[in-house]
């Protein structure tokens, strides 16, 4: 009798663990495309009510917006610029990550070095990104070369401080193996170093490629007669804030499609060989 | 004809009051084609000894010398595989073999050779604990050593796998008779492989004992051997508990009894 109870409880017990995967669900990727639309429209929905709520000229909706963007690009304006501006954040973007990453790996590597110039670190990490734009056009003229200066010089220290913590995060064991097998430091740096770094890199280039763009536009803003910020100076001084916004949406679906089409699959690309 | 003679006179851990001494006065030779098996207590410098040997430790007082040939070249089995988790297997093999011609195709045939037949293009990950072991002896091999330095290279892995590397691993020795210094802490396998022990005394270390293992064994020879280093290991820990002695265990303060 006793017996017999057991096996009915035990029936009736519930596992441990359930899995929780289901039969295989059609698209995986399809599924996220879908969750990010309906998320997107309904971000347009919210800013379309909030603006008929309003009703200011101060305040347009997406229709407004939208016109706004198809009569600039109808024009030709709106791609000109964004592509000046585009321009001058890759640049940026090369110069800062071809000086700050050398200078982050050398001081993760080199005690020494660290402690002599962290200081030096800090001073230009809090310098205030206007204070090095103003110089800049003061000391180099207000030129193309000043304006990519001033936003790489205010992206390389932390690109270096992100690296340097990268660097010094590595475990010695690799770096063994590599000396015992006489790795010279091309082979090293490629197949020891930068994998290890790999993850580093695009915390770089993320946090990099939303505070690059934007000091870009403060520096056209300040001193250059082409580019996003250039024409969001002009249309300030009438405020158009449909051809603002137009000019920042359209700026933000670039940098999107740069995430889409470059971070990303370089970064799936990066991490293949993790189980 | 001698291949390494090692003079460690000093090495200190940390400096200073709070120095560790883990070496002093530590000499001996490795002959070209000996297999010598460093048997002693833990923390016992022997890790450190390879370390030392390999030039990746060069804070000592003494001298290591390679001897008896023109050009010398190093492998090194370190405890864990340290195989690049971001490389397969076979670049993992042919990485050291850079500049030579047929670095591919010497890898492949070494990942065969330690039965990773049809696993050439895994990544690490992807692959076993003694699948990885295997790789790291094929890397070391592969790279053509003039010596081979072992560090415990069967340790953590379960007692089948284990003895199936060990038996590839004297396979593969008998064939390159490569002059190799194998630390390990397992008498089994020290008994199995070596031809001469090294037993380090407890720190800092010296050589407490230096035994000419006999060239032929069979299983009742390989059981008497393992006792003798059994012995000869109990001699060099002196006074402190010795492996395998229960006899003084007594239980503590919240022993039952």
């Amino acid at each position: 009798m006793a017996l017999f109870s057991r096996e009915i409880s035990r029936e009736e017990e519930p596992p441990l663990l359930r899995g929780r995967a289901g039969p295989a669900r059609a698209g995986g990727k399809g599924g996220r495309l879908i969750v990010g639309a309906v998320s997107l429209v309904a971000l347009v929905a919210l800013w379309a009510m909030a603006a008929w709520l309003a009703q200011s000229r101060h305040f347009p909706g997406p229709v407004a917006v939208g016109a706004a963007i198809g009569a600039g690009i109808g024009s030709g304006e709106l791609p000109y610029h964004t592509a000046i501006t585009l321009a001058r954040v890759a640049a940026s973007f090369v110069v800062a990550f071809a000086i700050g990453s050398p200078i982050g790996i050398v001081l993760g590597r080199f005690g020494k070095l660290d402690l002599f110039f962290d200081s030096w670190l800090i001073l230009f990490l809090n310098l205030p990104a206007l204070i090095v734009i103003i110089l800049c056009f003061v000391w180099l003229g207000q030129n193309e070369a000043a304006a990519v200066t001033a936003v790489a010089l205010n992206k390389i220290p932390n690109v270096a401080v992100i690296l340097r913590e990268g660097t010094q995060a590595m475990p010695p064991g690799y770096d063994e193996m590599a000396t015992l097998y006489r790795f010279d430091w091309w082979t090293r740096l490629r197949h020891v170093h930068l994998p290890q770094l790999a993850p580093y890199f695009a915390v770089a280039a993320r946090s990099g490629l939303a505070i690059v763009w934007k000091i870009v536009l403060i520096v056209e803003l300040l001193g250059l007669s082409s580019g996003v910020g250039f024409k969001l100076n002009m249309y300030f001084q009438s405020f158009d804030v449909a051809n603002i916004l137009a000019y920042a949406l359209s700026f933000i679906v670039v940098i999107f499609v740069i995430e889409a089409m470059l971070l990303r699959p370089w970064q799936s690309a990066a991490n293949r060989w993790r189980p | 004809m001698s291949a390494l003679s090692i003079d460690i006179r000093r090495k200190v851990y940390g400096s200073g009051a709070a120095g560790r001494l883990a070496i002093a006065g530590l000499e001996f030779e490795v002959r070209e084609g000996e297999l010598v098996c460093v048997l002693g207590p833990s923390g016992a410098g022997k890790t450190t000894t390879l370390n030392i040997i390999a030039g990746l430790d060069s804070a000592f007082e003494g001298e290591v010398r390679l001897t008896g040939r023109d050009a010398h070249r190093l492998s090194y089995v370190f405890q864990e595989p340290r195989l690049l988790p971001w490389r397969t297997l076979i670049e993992n093999v042919a990485l050291p073999l850079k500049g030579r011609p047929d670095a591919r195709s010497a890898a492949a045939g070494w990942l065969d050779r330690v039965g990773l037949n049809g696993c050439h293009d895994l990544y690490p990950g992807q692959a076993s604990a003694g699948m990885q072991r295997r790789a790291a002896i094929a890397r070391a091999f592969a790279f053509g050593p003039t010596i081979l330095l072992m560090d415990e290279p069967f340790v953590s892995l379960d007692e089948k796998s284990a003895s199936e590397l060990r038996g590839l691993f004297a396979a593969l020795w008998k064939a390159e008779r490569v002059t190799t210094l194998f630390v390990t802490h397992d008498l089994a396998e020290a008994a199995g492989l070596a031809t001469r022990v090294l037993i380090y005394s407890t720190s800092p270390a010296t050589i407490a004992a230096d035994i000419a293992m006999p060239a032929a064994r069979g299983a009742a020879s390989l059981k008497e051997a393992e006792q003798m280093l059994r012995l000869a290991l109990q001699r060099a820990a002196g006074s402190g508990p010795a492996a395998g002695d229960r006899s003084n265990f007594e239980p503590g303060p919240l022993g039952i009894g």
